[in-house]
């Protein structure tokens, strides 16, 4: 004899058994996940050069990236900008980089933020250079890893991109990349960076900001391709990267780098 | 087994399966592992296309080059050839269609940035001739005396 009560209990137990969904069972076969492995190694890595001799801070670069890839014109963020050095020659160093260089350098003074612009005589300059920045597509990338949800992550050429529909704006990432590359975008409210221009180098264009840099400061190119030109000067010149000690494996080679830069 | 250990049990078991249904529901089926494993490559896979889709703004001096071949040609005999059209013009897009007709920057501003002063040892820029724009015309359009396109003909 059944009773309700028993009755409404096996019930419901039977929809819940029913309703595992059979995803949430399956083990994981081994082959399977190193045959979706091997079909997305590819022959890219995209790899940058920037050779900071040629740059003179016209910051059109920065221009093109803006308008290229909707970054909002006129707020203070960009996916690249251009840092100016002065070291004087009393020993002081001086950095700025005025509205990420969207309008290039066009004053003398060195703006020092809280402390005003400092204005410096061309006969007190030991050295003075300009380092383009943008990301760095590290081969290990610390945003990645600390992304909590798989909205960040590095595509098989090595591009480190974020999906905007999966990003839930927790900032992880953009405390966690050592060189202040990612920022918040004004828009969509999710963490935004360089990406290489993906839809451009994936049609085989060049990226905005090497097509807009009329002294050939910016290169691109295939690091797995040894004919590349960017590899041939990677490979036989003196090229050093930023922060090499975090052990990021930073992919933006730079010709003419020197200790002050940060 | 107990009955008061059985119902909290079952209401344990209960919360389980929502949350899996839910994650399969929510999840996106091409959500997995790529080359890097779950630390570098855990994501959807479909954003790549997404990416891939962004529309190409900067076309480039060769789209330029059959419209206008005179600028084209004009601008390639001289120091300004570097310089690519859409640096000072804004990006083509889908120009003649859309837009039909790009604003040209003719503003000082837009010079200065290779042409202010700025003799910085072991940098391309100490290289650039200059004006200080201080003392050089203030107020006046490059553009009124030099032709951007053919900056070493004289002046107009």
């Amino acid at each position: 004899m059944i009773t309700r009560r028993d009755f409404f209990k096996k019930t419901a137990m039977g929809i819940a058994g029913a309703a595992i969904p059979l995803a949430a069972l399956e083990i994981v076969d081994p082959k399977k996940l190193f045959a979706e492995i091997a079909a997305e190694t590819t022959s890219v890595r995209w790899a940058f050069l920037v050779d900071t001799y040629k740059c003179v801070g016209c910051g059109l670069c920065v221009k093109a990236c803006k308008l290229e890839n909707e970054v909002p014109y006129d707020a203070n963020v960009s996916r690249t900008w251009v840092e100016r050095y002065v070291l004087t020659k009393k020993g002081k160093l001086y950095a700025d980089s005025p509205k990420a260089t969207r309008d290039g350098f066009t004053d003398a003074k060195i703006d020092q933020g809280a402390d005003g612009l400092k204005d410096i005589s061309s006969e007190g300059i030991e050295k003075a250079y300009f380092v383009p920045k943008l990301c760095n597509q590290c081969e290990n990338p610390p945003c990645v890893q600390v992304c909590p949800v798989g909205a960040t992550y590095q595509a098989p050429d090595g591009v480190v991109m974020v999906d905007r529909t999966w990003c839930i704006g927790c900032g992880y990432c953009i405390m966690g990349c050592p060189y202040g590359v990612r920022f918040f975008h004004p828009v969509y409210h999710t963490a935004e960076k360089c990406n290489f221009c993906y839809h451009r180098i994936t049609k085989g264009l060049k990226t905005a900001c090497v097509q807009a840099c009329p002294f050939g400061a910016r290169q691109i190119g295939n690091i797995k391709d040894p004919n590349d030109p960017v590899t041939q000067t990677i490979r036989t010149q003196r090229v050093a990267v930023l922060k090499s000690e975090y052990g990021t494996k930073p992919q933006v080679y730079y010709i003419g780098l020197d200790e002050e830069v940060r | 087994m107990k009955n008061h250990v059985l119902r909290p049990l079952i209401v344990v078991i209960g919360i389980v399966i929502l949350i899996l249904l839910a994650r399969m529901v929510i999840v996106p089926k091409d959500f997995g592992i790529g080359q890097r494993g779950y630390m570098y490559s855990w994501h959807r896979h479909s954003n790549e296309e997404d990416w891939k889709k962004i529309k190409v703004k900067y076309q480039g001096k060769e789209y330029c080059k059959d419209c206008h071949p005179d600028k084209y040609d004009s601008i390639n005999k001289t120091p300004h050839r570097i310089i690519q059209c859409e640096n000072c013009h804004g990006p083509a897009i889908d120009h003649p269609s859309d837009p039909p007709k790009l604003a040209i920057d003719k503003s000082r501003a837009l010079c200065l940035r290779c042409h202010y002063p700025l003799p910085y040892p072991t940098s391309g820029r100490s290289h650039i001739r200059s004006i200080d724009p201080e003392k050089h015309n203030p107020d006046m359009e490059c553009s009124t005396c030099h032709n951007p396109h053919n900056p070493m003909e004289g002046l107009k």
